[in-house]
């Protein structure tokens, strides 16, 4: 971990936003090899009742877990890392993607070296991912 | 129809091994927007006490979406994929995974229940090297969709 950082119950870390658009999916897609065509196919998506395109959820996931790296500094200290795929994150095809905002807070102290880190990961004021945590290693 | 509970319990042969490269995790950080130096740079990643530079903590998804394919794709399951959406996941690392691991995966049905129409298969994915050295265990709850769901 970094030297210096606050890891007491309690303590918000710096939030994040990202924005997801259509390229991002493509890459990701890629990245992955997950390429469920409910991710870049408009017509797929629409067929198995979706509005439009939305993101992999593990995407979604993936861009909340920066939260926790970014704030812990070693990405390695992360010793777990779960979630429930709430709703979906619905990316339009107008470059501008969609906007999905990240907040966390270390709620509980294990006592054995490790913090519990909960997440919220909103698009459109509404919670995306259901029990998202981190648990993580501080010292 | 509800999925045989009978499965539950059952563990499928190991993966092939999986080729962990400084290039492809470089490429799912770019994915992902992450900027750790962890991920990207040799010399921060052994300064931080890894081999080599470390994968995002969701990096596990590439090999463990495979066992999980591995087992919706059995026959006898008899399982419509195309109805299928990823309900949870879950990942814990026993140590990172680190460029020039070699990564063996083992599936294993842990749950199968029914709820409303729809059928919730969990399947547990171990990852170790091929020396057998345990690295993370992925856990994602698949959902099925039912025909009137």
């Amino acid at each position: 971990m970094t030297a210096g950082i606050v890891t007491e119950v309690g303590t918000e870390l710096p939030a994040l936003s990202v924005r997801l658009t259509r390229a991002d999916l493509v890459r990701y897609a890629g990245a992955s090899l997950d390429f469920n065509p409910i991710h870049w196919n408009e017509k797929t998506a629409k067929d198995v009742g979706l509005p439009d395109v939305i993101a992999h959820g593990m995407l979604t996931m993936a861009v909340a877990s920066r939260i926790v790296a970014e704030w812990i500094g070693d990405p390695g200290a992360i010793v777990e890392y779960g979630c429930r795929f709430g709703r979906p994150v619905v990316v339009p095809n107008d470059g501008e993607g969609a906007l999905v905002e990240v907040t966390a807070k270390v709620t509980k102290d294990f006592e054995d070296g490790t913090v519990k880190v909960n997440i919220n990961a909103a698009f459109e004021g509404k919670s995306v991912l259901t029990g998202a945590f981190a648990r993580v290693r501080v010292s | 129809m509800p999925l045989d509970p009978s499965f539950i319990g059952r563990s499928y042969p190991p993966s092939q091994p999986y080729d962990v490269s400084r290039e492809k995790i470089r490429e799912f950080a770019d994915a992902i927007g992450a900027t750790s130096p962890a991920y990207r740079d040799a010399e921060a990643a052994k300064a931080l006490g890894h081999r080599d530079v470390i994968a995002p903590p969701t990096f596990a998804i590439v090999v463990a979406m495979k066992t999980n394919e591995t087992v919706m794709f059995d026959p006898e399951l008899k399982l419509d994929y195309s109805r299928v959406v990823h309900g949870d996941q879950s990942f814990t690392h026993h140590r990172p995974i680190t460029a020039g691991d070699q990564l063996v995966s083992v599936a294993h049905v842990d749950a199968i229940t029914s709820r409303m129409g729809n059928d919730m298969v969990t399947v547990r994915t171990e990852i170790s090297t091929v020396d057998g050295e345990l690295v993370t265990t992925a856990k994602s709850m698949l959902v099925v969709r039912g025909e009137d769901a």
